[in-house]
């Protein structure tokens, strides 16, 4: 059976560095829009932190939420795409094949969780972050939908290593940008087919939920709720 | 309306076909200038990226699809009015049935254009045509938007057969009286018409089979349209109502439309004794049902969303009737429902400057209701922390703009070559006993008055 690749990320753990953010822009050559463009909704950020507050001040608490692209199984993204530039990999990712974007943006409006991003313009980096482009992932031109990948390139590197060495990808071996770059490890990514690896065992948790699970797209990322912050109520 | 004699129709229907007055002229070129900004307005959005239009995560669609919506909906004027009047006999009908199918084909036109002028890379459209490619793909078949495809085409394609059909005999007239290159253009147009009793017959079927034929595509049409929203889960896009809601929403625009095209007409062409107050007293009182049922509509779409109570839905809902997008909104059911229901309702109100306001406002109305279903459900979908707000640019506005100058550049041009009121089916009326009235006509004659 192919692999099911999916991410638990633990809000509890969280503390809303963006770190993922980051290193996300650099690993996947996410180019800036610059201020304002940014303040116009143009901003691409495959991950990002969403900060939501509880409570009135001075007794405030804020929550932090990381949302990337939840790969769903039912994705109302991909049915919706006129050309296939959306598609369903056999490893249960939601494939964006720039080269076949017209821009239709459909895909972008169907997804319920807004991670989908679009090419206003041609992307530009500003020196000398022009010197430091992944060579293992593909820029994106004007009018073309991009978004979270997983980080296919360093799935696909490490399968290929793996067979290469004539055995199954580890589990752990596989590191996403986001979550390699998390200082507090809240994140984990791994294969859901397999029941033993970590994403698997963590993903049925007590604490599990998904975000938006009521539409019923499947999503494969899984959601730790804050234990600390609702103790007692269901762990 | 009065006796005329044939050639009485003749004579003051294909007047306006001469030369063009300096009036006219004047008027094309104000239009032809719109249009000419709309088009390098859409050259410098392809050559500086979208992104010169206001559209934005997560407002994805703005002006444009709205137009597209729109165009599309007025487009039900004509042919599906003049498919639905010529079967059930209103021999009223006559006169107003090809201004109105013009406004469906060029209306079709213009609307279909914005696919295209929205897309991101606008030079690869064409990969939505399903045509066995290098690529080795054909389209997503699961897609709306080729559905969309198909439905348009299909639509365009019925009402210009619907619209040239009954041309044939008129541009024979015309052909008989011309000389030089207009009788050369107008014999192809006339596609060798002699007024045969046989082509007589073969045009009276062809025109009933086409007009079957059409409504079942023009409801297609707008409810394909509808899908491509209601296919999405999107709060307040995700509902069954759509469809029927769209083809509803697409008819009452038209008539409203086909109302004030009938206005221009009666008084640039001075068309006062063949488009007559009887014409736009009915056409108001098609207008009157549809602005109540577009009422019924959106109270039937309102209460089931707030009763349901759904958070997500509730937050597009309340944004709508009090929030930030409810002055558009409450101007929305003024001029849809507020100002016309009166107007039509009141038969001392339902004369032709009554009906001329009334269908002005709806055409306003529609066009709102349409940005209101895009763009607040968009920029509040779900998770709160990339709610959105939307503006449009000069781009996008240049392009609306200039779709509207198309559409009466395109219509003045129309009624410049072609005679705007179909003679022969005038003729048909005033004199069934006469040799060029079709045999079928005259039967459809006996039943009705």
């Amino acid at each position: 059976m192919a692999h099911q690749w999916g991410m638990v990320i633990d809000l509890d753990r969280c503390t809303g560095c963006e770190a993922c953010v980051v290193a996300c822009h650099a690993e996947n050559n996410i180019s800036t829009v610059g201020e304002d463009q940014a303040a116009r909704g143009r901003a691409k950020h495959w991950i990002r932190v969403e900060r939501y507050y509880e409570g009135e001040f001075p007794d405030v608490k804020t929550k932090f939420m990381p949302v990337l692209c939840q790969q769903c199984d039912a994705a109302p993204c991909e049915p919706v795409c006129p050309t296939f530039a959306s598609y369903h990999t056999i490893e249960g990712l939601n494939g964006q094949v720039y080269n076949r974007c017209i821009g239709t943006r459909y895909c972008a409006n169907a997804c319920p969780y807004n991670v989908r991003f679009f090419n206003f313009y041609n992307p530009v980096w500003d020196k000398p972050l022009n010197l430091q482009l992944n060579p293992d992932v593909s820029v994106r031109e004007v009018g073309v939908m991009e978004k979270c990948t997983f980080c296919v390139q360093r799935i696909k590197a490490s399968e290929i290593q793996a067979s290469s060495e004539k055995r199954d990808v580890k589990d752990g071996e596989i590191q996403p940008a986001c979550v390699q770059s998390c200082p507090t490890k809240a994140m984990v990514f791994g294969d859901l087919s397999d029941p033993q690896s970590e994403v698997s065992r963590l993903a049925r948790s007590n604490r599990a939920t998904k975000l938006l699970g009521e539409l019923g797209t499947l999503p494969k990322v899984t959601y730790l709720q804050r234990d600390s912050w609702h103790a007692g109520e269901d762990s | 309306m009065p006796a005329k004699t044939p050639e009485q129709i003749n004579e003051d229907l294909l007047r306006p076909l001469g030369g063009a007055s300096a009036r006219y002229l004047t008027a094309l070129a104000f239009f032809a200038g719109i249009v000419i900004a709309a088009f390098c307005a859409f050259g410098w959005q392809v050559y500086a990226g979208i992104g010169v239009a206001g559209i934005r995560r997560p407002v994805f669609w703005g002006f444009y699809i709205t137009n597209f919506v729109f165009w599309i909906g007025l487009s039900h004027a004509g042919t599906l009015i003049s498919a639905i009047l010529r079967l059930a006999n209103a021999t009223w009908r006559r006169p107003v049935t090809r201004c109105a199918e013009v406004i469906t084909v060029f209306a079709l036109s213009i609307g279909a254009t914005f696919p295209v002028i929205h897309l991101g890379k606008p030079w690869l459209a064409f990969w939505l045509f399903p045509y066995p490619s290098e690529r080795g793909l054909w389209p997503n078949i699961r897609s709306p938007l080729l559905w969309d495809f198909f439905a348009i085409n299909t639509y365009l394609l019925g009402s210009v057969t619907f619209l040239l059909l009954p041309m044939i005999p008129d541009m024979a007239l015309i052909r008989d009286r011309a000389t030089g290159l207009r009788k050369k253009i107008y014999s192809v147009a006339a596609l060798g018409w002699r007024g045969t009793p046989k082509q007589w017959h073969r045009l009276e079927s062809a025109m009933q089979i086409m007009a079957i034929a059409v409504i079942p595509v023009a409801v297609s049409v707008h409810s394909i349209v509808s899908w491509d929203f209601a296919m999405a889960p999107v709060p307040m896009w995700h509902s069954t109502i759509f469809a029927p809601y769209f083809v509803a929403g697409a008819i009452f625009s038209g008539i409203a439309a086909l109302i004030i095209a009938m206005a221009l007409l009666r008084k640039f062409l001075h068309l006062e004794e063949y488009l007559l107050r009887v014409h736009f007293e009915n056409l108001g009182k098609l207008l009157l049902v549809m602005s109540l049922l577009w009422f019924y509509f959106v109270f039937a779409e309102r209460l089931t969303a707030w009763y349901g109570n759904e958070p997500s839905e509730m937050t597009v809902f309340w944004v709508t009737q009090t929030g930030s997008y409810s002055p558009l909104f409450w101007l929305m059911v003024f001029c849809n429902f507020v100002v016309p229901f009166p107007i039509l309702a009141i038969k001392k109100l339902r004369t032709i400057t009554g009906t001329v306001i009334a269908s002005i406002g709806v055409v306003i109305g529609m066009w709102l209701e349409r940005f209101l279903i895009i763009v607040p459900s968009l920029s509040h979908k779900y998770l709160p922390y990339s709610w959105g707000t939307y503006r449009p640019t000069w781009v996008e506005l240049t392009i609306t703009a200039g779709t509207f100058a198309a559409m009466a550049m395109l219509y003045m041009l129309f009624a410049k070559t072609v005679p705007i009121i179909s003679i022969w089916e005038l003729k048909a009326k005033e004199h069934p006993t006469s040799d060029h009235a079709p045999a079928l006509a005259q039967t459809a004659e006996e039943g009705a008055d």
